[in-house]
């Protein structure tokens, strides 16, 4: 496309022309010039694939999923250790022998101070912060789903109530909430809902906050399409049908609003590792020896001059996952949304 | 319009009260504030004692109800009335008067946490507006740089370097610049916070370099994304084709049409991150140990202050919706369309 967008209407046209014809090389199935019918899903395949930033972004995503699932039996399988203490390896002033202390049995050397093998660390901690993301977008994206087709669908107080709640929850300073709140809601975890203390339930506190102060941009998104979803033929032939509310809201809507949902998890799934990174700073997430890569990268934070790949490690780590997730995050906008300027 | 700002305004008023009441019910009734007041090495007795001297033995609906009194007309500490009125005579000192708005008093700093937020403010506004000049001057620019370009080299490298600087964590950036810029590689003296009346304004520009750098480049990198697509957006309209057409230079198409237009969603954007920082930038101010409102957030955590948590909350959520008000009231302002809804 050329570099400035000149506008108008018939700009558009051929705009969108080059476009569909760059996809067809892709998605057209013979060269025989057949005419083929093209589904909006292989549509947004098709220019899904064309989009090589989203593409290399996924394969990153991929290759990290695998290794998130690998590094808990690898670490059961005893082939990575993060917590046994290799204090030959460290010398008189608590840094790595010969900087970084890096071998064939230590890849990514150890850690300054204790001495742990670095690469096991950061695998099984890459591990657990995706799980607790995880685990988080998806009861963020429940909640906001849910409150965001009740906003939708109904014409009544519950769409202001929503909205408000929405608003209410939006202006409270959150970084300020998620250290504050630590304390209070671990108390009331440990002691009125009997959840372990130490990780298990810092791991439950992270993902019930980021999850509290998540939701309404979910719901203000599905709430948005919702809003035009409801005007549409089939819903009031379910409601002609007799529909239940249940039915209309989770049968009829929920299946329409996939793509802007997969779209919200993988954006926010980012957002949430680096805030683990960012509580695991203030102290309030999981606290060593378990592993995070929050709380590596914070003791990271300490050996910046002694031990400059430990340092650099798991930063590069996070940052990798974060830019590769919001790439494809913002080609799946692209890809399953027609309307999207691009 | 003033019909439109005293709606906006009531509501806001509503929406803070509401802020206030889940804050207050959060903490004091989900935690154990005379737990927290009485301290490590506490007994029994003692625990009883300060349950009823600082009135946490009252039921939350009156603790509540004295909580907003405190913060309309003032109130006096220790809570306990019968306590407060044989210390008044016996140690007069030792009862504070809190000056509405009282945000409540804190045992563990042993100062009204007004007077703790007082103190620990100036810091925090020097930082917010530092990093949002920063952020704000070369977030548009390097915005509207990327969109003129859009699609070249330049615009490649900076989209790409923003999306890198936007996924590392703050607390990354600022010890990387303390520990090499600042004192491996010395190009800058080590940051200690100077106010203007300590150093004068050179003295608290230069002292605020970094944190504020810190600060400032998340933003700058979501500023330059948003930027770039706001000014592509208006660049696309037919208003920019007609002033192109009529032979404008590309200098004025770009920066009197195509900017104008971006601009002022942009601003209003920038109004409600920068009030959101008024809060405390916790990350920035705990990496070069700055006293501001974010330090004595982590602090007061640490210590389990709950009166200061309290308060340090309403403030910048007070701060964010009375923010949201003015950017309403002034985009109603600017677009009368949005009264009318």
């Amino acid at each position: 496309m050329s570099s400035l967008p000149p506008g108008g209407f018939m700009a558009e046209v051929t705009a969108n022309e080059i476009e569909l014809g760059a996809s067809d090389r892709g998605a057209a199935p013979s060269r025989s010039g057949a005419i083929v019918s093209r589904t909006p899903a292989s549509l947004a395949w098709a220019r899904f694939r064309a989009d090589r930033k989203t593409l290399i972004g996924a394969i990153i995503v991929a290759i990290y999923v695998i290794l998130a699932i690998l590094a808990p039996i690898l670490v059961a399988a005893h082939v990575l250790d993060p917590y046994t203490a290799h204090s030959d390896l460290i010398d008189s002033e608590s840094l790595p022998t010969g900087g970084t202390g890096v071998s064939w049995a230590h890849p990514l050397g150890v850690e300054p101070g204790i001495g742990r093998d670095t690469l096991s660390r950061v695998g099984y901690g890459l591990a657990i912060s995706l799980f607790i993301s995880s685990v988080a977008a998806v009861l963020t994206v429940v909640i906001g789903v849910i409150l965001g087709i009740i906003a939708g669908m109904s014409r009544s107080w519950a769409d202001t109530l929503i909205g408000r709640l929405v608003d209410l929850v939006l202006s409270f300073p959150q970084t300020l909430m998620l250290l504050a709140l630590s304390g209070v809601v671990v108390g009331v975890l440990t002691g009125t809902l009997k959840i372990p203390a130490g990780d298990p339930a810092q791991a439950t506190y992270v993902i019930v906050v980021l999850a509290v102060f998540g939701w309404p941009s979910v719901t203000r998104v599905v709430r948005g399409q919702v809003l035009s979803l409801r005007e549409r033929e089939f819903i009031d032939a379910a409601r002609l049908l007799g529909a239940s509310r249940t039915r209309l809201y989770f049968t009829e809507v929920l299946p329409n609003l996939w793509a802007p949902i997969l779209v919200q998890f993988t954006l926010i799934l980012p957002a949430y590792v680096s805030a683990e990174a960012a509580l695991s700073y203030l102290g309030v997430s999981i606290n060593p020896p378990t592993p995070t890569l929050g709380n590596i990268l914070k003791s990271s934070l300490q050996y910046a001059q002694g031990d400059f790949l430990y340092f650099i490690v798991p930063a590069f780590l996070l940052v990798l996952i974060v830019v590769s997730f919001n790439l494809l995050g913002d080609g799946l906008r692209d890809a399953l949304d027609p309307k999207t300027n691009r | 319009m003033i019909a439109f700002a005293v709606r906006r305004t009531l509501i806001g008023i509503v929406m803070l009260l509401a802020m206030v009441l889940v804050v207050f019910v959060l903490f004091f009734a989900a935690g154990n504030p005379a737990k927290d007041v009485c301290g490590k090495f506490c007994t029994p007795e003692k625990l009883k004692q300060v349950t009823k001297v600082y009135g946490y033995d009252q039921p939350i609906s009156q603790q509540f109800g004295l909580f907003m009194k405190g913060l309309v007309v003032g109130r006096d500490y220790p809570v306990n009335d019968a306590y407060r009125a044989a210390l008044e005579k016996s140690n007069p000192d030792l009862v504070i008067h809190c000056a509405a708005p009282c945000l409540g008093y804190s045992q563990h700093d042993a100062s009204t946490v007004n007077a703790d937020i007082v103190k620990y403010a100036p810091v925090t506004i020097s930082l917010a507006l530092y990093s949002f000049i920063l952020w704000i001057f070369f977030g548009v620019l390097f915005g509207v740089i990327a969109a003129v370009f859009k699609g070249k080299l330049l615009d490649r490298i900076t989209v790409g370097v923003t999306l890198v600087v936007y996924a590392l964590p703050t607390f990354f950036i600022g010890t990387f610049l303390l520990q090499f810029v600042a004192i491996k590689w010395r190009l800058v003296p080590y940051p200690t916070y100077v106010s203007i009346a300590d150093g004068g304004v050179a003295g608290w520009f230069s002292s605020l370099l970094l944190p504020s750098l810190t600060l400032a480049l998340f933003y700058m990198a979501a500023y330059v994304r948003i930027t770039r697509a706001f000014v592509l957006e208006s660049l696309s309209e037919d208003y920019i084709r007609t002033a192109r057409a009529k032979g404008l230079r590309t200098r004025v198409v770009l920066f009197r049409h195509g900017l104008r237009a971006a601009l002022t969603p942009l601003i209003s954007l920038a109004g409600l991150d920068f009030a959101a920082l008024l809060g405390g930038a916790v990350i920035t101010e705990s990496v070069f140990n700055y006293q501001g409102l974010g330090l004595l957030a982590v602090t007061s955590a640490r210590n389990s202050d709950l009166p200061v948590l309290i308060g340090l909350v309403i403030v910048a959520g007070a701060a964010v919706i009375a923010m949201n008000i003015i950017v309403d009231v002034l985009y109603a302002y600017v677009d009368p369309r949005v009264r009318l809804r």
